[in-house]
C-alpha cells in the first residue's frame, strides 16, 4: 500500500500535494464572484470542494453611482466557524499573506 | 467521496446552504448523495425580505452544482477525523483516479 506513499514534506509531485501541505493551517482562498474566503483548512478533495474553519469571508463590491458613473468600491467581510466550500468556484489557494 | 461521507456523518444538523444565486436556505439535512445534492426540511430562507419567494416551502432538494457553500455546526464536524480522512484520501486516489 505504501509502496511510494508521500511523507509529510517529502513527495511533492503534483500540485495538490502542495494543498495536502497545507491541511490544518490557516490558507487564502480566492474565489469566483470576488469572492475570498482565510480560514483553516481541515479536509480537501480532488474538486478542491474544501472544509475551513474560522473564516472570514471578503467580498469585493463594486456599486456604481447612478448619477456619476463614478464606481464606489466596498468591501463585505463575513465570519463562520465552519464553511464548506464547492470546489467549482475555487480559483486559488495559497498560504494566507502576512499583510 | 470524502466529502458525500462527511456529509452522511451530518445528517439531521441543521445546516444554512448558500447558492451560487446568493439565496441562503437554512434547514434540517435530510440526505446527500454522490453529486452533494441536499435535501434539506423544515427550510427557511435567511433573508425573507429579499427573497420572498419560498415562504410557503417546507422542504426542498438542492443540486449540488449551484451550492456555493454549506456552513456546518462546529461542534458536530470532527476536524481531527476530517484532517485524517483528506490526507489518506490522498494516498489512496478514490478509483476514477489516473496513475
Amino acid at each position: 500500500m505504501d509502496d511510494h506513499a508521500p511523507l509529510e514534506g517529502a513527495g511533492i509531485e503534483e500540485p495538490l500535494d502542495l494543498v495536502r501541505l497545507s491541511l490544518d493551517e490557516r490558507i487564502y482562498v480566492k474565489l469566483r464572484g470576488d469572492r475570498e474566503l482565510r480560514g483553516k483548512l481541515h479536509a480537501y478533495d480532488g474538486h478542491l470542494n474544501m472544509v475551513l474553519g474560522d473564516v472570514e469571508e471578503t467580498i469585493t463590491v463594486v456599486d456604481v453611482n447612478e448619477e456619476t458613473a463614478e464606481e464606489v468600491i466596498r468591501i463585505v467581510k463575513r465570519n463562520c466557524e465552519m464553511l464548506f466550500v464547492r470546489g467549482d468556484g475555487v480559483i486559488l489557494v495559497s498560504p494566507p499573506s502576512r499583510a | 467521496m470524502l466529502f458525500y461521507s462527511f456529509f452522511k456523518t451530518l445528517v439531521g444538523q441543521p445546516v444554512t446552504v448558500e447558492l451560487k444565486n446568493d439565496l441562503a436556505i437554512t434547514g434540517v439535512l435530510v440526505s446527500v448523495d454522490q453529486f452533494l445534492n441536499i435535501k434539506l426540511d423544515n427550510i427557511k430562507v435567511v433573508d425573507e425580505e429579499r427573497y420572498p419567494h419560498m415562504l410557503a416551502v417546507k422542504n426542498c432538494f438542492i443540486r449540488g452544482s449551484v451550492v456555493r457553500y454549506v456552513q456546518l455546526p462546529a461542534p458536530s464536524v470532527d476536524t481531527a477525523l476530517l484532517q485524517d480522512a483528506a490526507r489518506r484520501e490522498r494516498q489512496q486516489p478514490a478509483a476514477g483516479g489516473r496513475k
